[in-house]
């Protein structure tokens, strides 16, 4: 991956590799805060920055740390970068910021910003880490926006809280649908969006397809 | 007692780490193929909340909370921002303590949780029942056994998960839909159904 051009390493993550639908990270806070498109944007961006600076930090300072402890070290970059998103947060966007709650503290303990730090930032230079934190925060971002799109349009009849279809509470016509604000629903979503995106793009399958029919053909005889 | 009763079962079925706030769902998901594996996973989250939500309690209204330091002299200040360097700080330190103290005494233990005890580090479910302790203002009693339940709610949600998907392999599901797609979906459903324990009021 050395070699990979600057191109490559910010767009392969949003749909050839994308965090969610194929290296199984972040989902924690994919499904907690897509209720709504605001929190969602702002969730988003968040994570992207988070990502592109804790990998162009790691980066930077990856021949000084010593190995045994930089699982440490990479934290304690992570946990003060979260420290002054929550701070922007608090100060310029209370309101999204109290919806947001704990989850924005949660972003160090997000997979995707350990992941790339651990299985990234630590190999390669400062520019394309910073790069591959944008694509991986972008890949993120394109599957929560995507989730949430549905989960408010369909759950509550708007999006970025404008009506779009007047629910019928509201002496419209939509009946909203109440399983799509609820949390479960946002599993379905996901779990949905995968098999779309692995009909369109069919090699993802094969990897976990190889495995599963191993499997049926070791026990069954 | 009553009280700690209905806070134990609160933290196990109707705020269910896993299954009604989707924390550690990386781990959850990643770790739940075999049932020997998601139980051992499931046990050592159990001992880590047990340990680190407490110890970030009493962290938290000794020296972090606002005023806290009082008595060092320094009533006006508030340090609470650094909470989450030093709600992380303590996981990760208490987590490679763990290792080494199970390594010397207790090595068949070690031995059965050896590998998972780093990934817990990434776990959000550890750092996220100390934020929900913050936030909730549990006492120090409250918040061991907040931490008993939340863990213990995970890790039943994680073993019942495995125990599907032990089933679920010699299913044919379609193609595109193998491995993680179904997992989803099995979660969503496992998830609808303790969204039924919601109702209940402790």
């Amino acid at each position: 991956m050395a070699d990979a051009s600057a191109k490559q390493v910010l767009f392969e993550p949003i749909f050839s590799n994308n965090p969610i639908a194929l290296q199984i990270l972040g989902i924690c806070s994919a499904l907690a805060v897509t209720t709504s498109m605001n929190v969602t944007l702002v969730m988003c961006m968040a994570v992207i920055a988070v990502t592109a600076f804790s990998n162009l930090a790691v980066s930077l300072v990856r021949t000084q740390i010593p190995g045994s402890i930089r699982i440490i070290v990479q934290m304690t970059i992570i946990a003060s970068l979260v420290i002054v998103v929550d701070q922007i947060l608090k100060a310029y966007a209370y309101e999204i910021s109290k919806q947001l709650s704990v989850f924005v503290g949660l972003i160090i303990t997000n997979c995707i910003v350990m992941g790339r730090a651990e299985g990234f930032a630590m190999k390669n230079g400062p520019w394309l880490s910073f790069l591959d934190g944008i694509g991986n925060g972008l890949g993120y971002s394109v599957l929560l926006i995507f989730v949430a799109f549905f989960r408010e349009l369909l759950g509550a009849g708007s999006l970025f809280g404008v009506s779009l279809m007047p629910v019928v509470n509201e002496g419209g016509w939509y009946i909203p649908n109440g399983l799509l604000l609820l949390p479960p629903s946002a599993f379905f979503i996901i779990g949905l969006t995968i098999w779309g995106l692995r009909t369109w793009k069919p090699e993802q399958v094969e990897e976990p397809d190889f495995k599963m029919s191993r499997h049926t053909v070791k026990e069954a005889f | 007692m009553e009280h700690y009763i209905s806070l134990i079962l609160k933290a196990i079925f109707v705020e269910n780490m896993a299954l009604a706030f989707f924390l550690g769902m990386c781990t959850f998901i990643a770790i739940s193929k075999k049932i020997e594996a998601a139980a051992g996973l499931g046990i050592a989250v159990v001992v880590v909340l047990t340990i680190t939500v407490p110890v970030n309690n009493l962290l938290y209204n000794t020296i972090l909370r606002e005023g806290a330091l009082d008595w060092a002299g320094l009533p006006n200040v508030d340090l609470s921002f650094l909470g989450l360097l030093t709600y992380i700080g303590v996981i990760a330190a208490l987590i490679q303590i763990m290792e080494m103290i199970l390594d010397k005494y207790i090595p068949a233990l070690y031995a059965a949780l050896g590998v998972f005890l780093p990934l817990i580090t990434v776990n959000c479910a550890i750092l996220g029942a100390s934020l929900f302790m913050v936030e909730r203002d549990y006492t120090f009693s409250e918040s061991v056994v907040y931490g008993f339940g939340a863990g213990v709610g995970w890790a039943l949600a994680i073993l019942a998960l495995a125990g599907i998907r032990e089933k679920l392999k010699y299913s044919d599901v379609p193609e595109g839909l193998r491995g993680l797609g179904i997992t989803f979906i099995t979660v969503g459903l496992m998830s609808l159904g303790f969204m039924s324990f919601s109702g209940i009021s402790l």
